[in-house]
């Protein structure tokens, strides 16, 4: 008997998400900006954000206050170094000034995004067996660009005083230059991903938009499609009729679901055609995730669509408890550069357990038992939720 | 079939519908008649298991509203003041999905969408989306959709709201003929005397959430034109307020009310009334143009009642008149 409801009571829900699904398809409009906004969404935040970290034809200005040491310039080798390695990469445009506050003034006008001055005693320093001075000045207005300068220039600067280090020892104590580079720099570092390729930012951040856009479709979609019908009247011939209750929320979810898929796969496809994104883990267990994240947090959407009056306050609520979420769950930033009271908060979010499955299933081709955690405390999210939701919709059907 | 008994539901507070207790027979049309608010939709939503009672219940057809509203569903239709349908959904594909919800089998589905679809005139019409019907057109949709399941009781709120006069009358005549054909109890609401006058077997006044009196049409106006009381109509040349206030001094006098800037309509009983009225304008030096004497409506049956008058007289305004019933060239928006 309860089998027998049970059956009925999906076969009614399927109605339901079928009859949605026909409405949304026959609705030109809505499909259009269903279709456009993972569009934008992965355009913009692909776009923005520095794909990579080297600097393209940044406009630098070069004092050279160098006083020289006799007629010798050891400035002169320092710039055509800075300039071979420059053409090779192109990172920078160099540009002639004279002093401080001339680099001061390209700055402010917006002519040069940072400067680099070799200082008055750069080569008497070094002849006379001391440190030479190199300066870069900054554009504190732009801190993300300065530390991006400053860093390049460091390490482009750090890797010509160790050349001319090398050479230095070598000549002096008569050795092999290669030699010579280990008394020089002892150590050689090297990075390596534990997954073989190139990587970028969008790599870290394609699964974590997919798993917001998948969410956020549902979440907002549900509140929004009850409250719709609720307004327009045609949700009481829906209740009218002798149909489970549940049957109603459970269509509804299943249509946004559907659409919300739509989207996901259509961020993959872009991600992967226009971003270079590769997915090394199971396509199936990125969209079994996908649902369960649905599933964990479908719960509080119906709450709120119960609570909500109206079609408007439903999505306003929706909104404001989506847009904190966008930002404290990691999908942009990794929520360990938080400080802790918001990653404590971003503990109670399931999409940053999804984001984080998805990352590693996607990036790092992780399978079910390296995903455990995460996919447990999904499912505990979601049982919880749907038990507090079902009684509370059932009571707010019947106002 | 249907017994209510002390059915209340409170909104924060405000009592929307007081206490009410009627009992409805088989196969009888009964009206529940009351301006808005007054607490019509609510019962009825009650009645259709959409809304539960903060107190008393019902029964349908021996089930409790409450405890068995699954039960209760099956024997109900609701053709509810707004529409159940969608707009991008056909004629057909609407009736479906909600026989679908009836668990009505696909052929004998199939069978009765075009049945009713056939019975309203909009054959030609089902595979088009209903969002492209005329208000007429939607009207016989709403109803014939809440006859799918072939319910033995049927709903029936504010059915010819907003409908043209043709129209109006076409959906009247429906209900009338299901009623005869079908023994279906109807249960209507409107604000319309004469709806309620034409269809009605009997009638619930419902004031304030409180039903003030229920009997069959023809009770109801001997209530108010009974052998003492008069309803008469007077067509003086300017109906002034102090004339109205002359005319409610008198002790005859019941209530007077006034129709437009010549006419008002006086109840009154006693034997001395008609003299005491003429008396009283004669002495104003007001010239009576006409008097007519009116057969009591329903109209005056709730003005006597509840001591006031229909509230909302707006919507009974009628809109633009329409080419003939059914007409197959209706323009499609």
């Amino acid at each position: 008997m309860i089998g027998m409801g049970a059956k009925t009571m999906i076969s009614h829900s399927f109605r339901i998400a079928w009859k949605d699904l026909m409405e949304l398809f026959r609705n030109r409009m809505g499909l259009v900006l269903l279709i456009l906004m993972p569009i934008f969404m992965m355009t913009m935040v692909g776009f923005i954000y520095p794909s990579e970290t080297s600097l393209n034809n940044v406009s630098i200005a070069l004092v050279n206050e160098d006083a020289g040491f006799g007629d010798y310039r050891l400035s002169s080798t320092f710039i055509m170094a800075l300039n071979s390695i420059n053409d090779n990469t192109g990172m920078m445009t160099l540009t002639n000034a004279s002093n401080l506050d001339d680099v001061r003034e390209m700055i402010q006008t917006g002519d040069a995004e940072g400067g680099i001055i070799i200082s008055n005693d750069f080569t008497s320093n070094i002849m006379s067996g001391k440190q030479g001075t190199i300066t870069i000045v900054t554009d504190q207005s732009n801190p993300q660009m300065s530390a991006m300068i400053q860093a390049v220039l460091n390490q482009v600067f750090e890797q010509m005083g160790t050349a001319l280090a090398q050479q230095n020892v070598a000549e002096q104590l008569g050795i092999d230059p290669s030699n010579a580079l280990a008394v020089v720099k002892p150590y050689n570092i090297q990075a390596k991903g534990s997954v073989e390729g190139e990587f970028s930012y969008f790599d870290f951040i394609a699964p974590g938009i997919m798993a917001m856009t998948v969410m956020m479709s549902v979440m907002t979609g549900l509140p929004a499609a009850i409250s719709q019908e609720r307004e327009v009247g045609t949700l009481d011939g829906m209740m009218v009729a002798p149909i489970n209750r549940l049957s109603v929320i459970l269509g509804k979810t299943l249509a946004q679901m559907a659409r919300g898929i739509l989207q996901g796969v259509l961020i993959l496809v872009l991600a992967v055609t226009l971003f270079g994104v590769t997915v090394h883990g199971n396509i199936l267990l990125v969209f079994a995730l996908l649902l369960l994240g649905v599933f964990s947090f479908v719960g509080l959407g119906v709450v709120l669509t119960s609570f909500a009056k109206d079609q408007e306050t439903a999505v306003m609520m929706m909104t404001t408890i989506m847009f904190p979420m966008m930002f404290l769950s990691g999908v942009f930033f990794p929520t360990e550069q938080m400080p802790w009271f918001m990653q404590s908060i971003s503990k109670f979010l399931p999409l940053t357990y999804v984001a984080d499955a998805l990352r590693k299933v996607m990036v790092l081709g992780a399978d079910i038992p390296a995903i455990t955690p995460e996919l447990s405390i999904l499912i505990v999210f979601g049982v919880v939720m749907t038990a507090i939701a079902v009684p509370v919709f059932k009571r707010a059907m019947t106002r | 079939m249907i017994e209510v008994m002390d059915l209340t539901k409170k909104f924060n507070g405000f009592t929307a519908v007081d206490h009410i207790s009627f009992d409805v027979k088989k196969s009888e049309v009964f009206g529940l008649l009351g301006p808005n608010g007054a607490g019509k939709t609510t019962t009825i939503r009650m009645l259709a298991t959409l809304t539960r009672p903060t107190e008393g219940t019902a029964t349908i057809g021996g089930y409790d509203i409450v405890k068995r509203d699954n039960k209760v569903r099956q024997l109900i239709g609701l053709v509810s003041e707004k529409m159940i349908m969608y707009d991008r959904l056909t004629a057909k594909e609407n009736l479906r999905f909600f026989g679908k919800l009836y668990n009505i089998p696909k052929d004998v589905l199939n069978q009765r969408t075009d049945e009713l679809l056939d019975l309203v005139q909009l054959d030609n019409w089902k595979d088009a989306k209903v969002g492209t019907f005329s208000t007429g057109m939607r009207q016989r949709m709403n109803v014939i959709r809440a006859l799918l399941n072939m319910p033995q009781v049927l709903f029936l709120d504010e059915p010819t709201l907003g409908l043209d006069p043709q129209s109006t009358v076409e959906v009247r005549e429906f209900i009338k003929k299901i009623n005869r054909e079908n023994k279906t109890t109807i249960i209507l609401t409107t604000h319309m005397m004469n709806e309620a006058d034409l269809l009605c077997d009997r009638i619930g006044i419902i004031d304030h959430g409180k039903i003030a009196t229920l009997d069959t049409p023809s009770n109801l106006k001997k209530l108010v034109s009974g052998e003492d009381t008069i309803v008469l109509k007077l067509e003086i040349p300017n109906v002034t307020k102090k004339m109205v206030g002359v005319l409610q001094a008198l002790e005859c006098v019941k209530s007077v009310s006034q129709e437009n800037a010549s006419h008002v309509k006086i109840h009154a009983t006693g034997d001395e009334a008609f003299d005491n009225i003429i008396d009283a304008i004669r002495a104003e030096n007001v010239k009576i143009n006409s008097i007519e004497n009116l057969q009591s409506t329903l109209e005056d049956v709730f003005l006597n009642i509840t001591g006031r008058e229909m509230r909302d007289k707006a919507e009974n305004k009628i809109p633009m008149p329409s080419h003939g019933p059914f007409r197959q060239k209706q323009r499609v928006r």
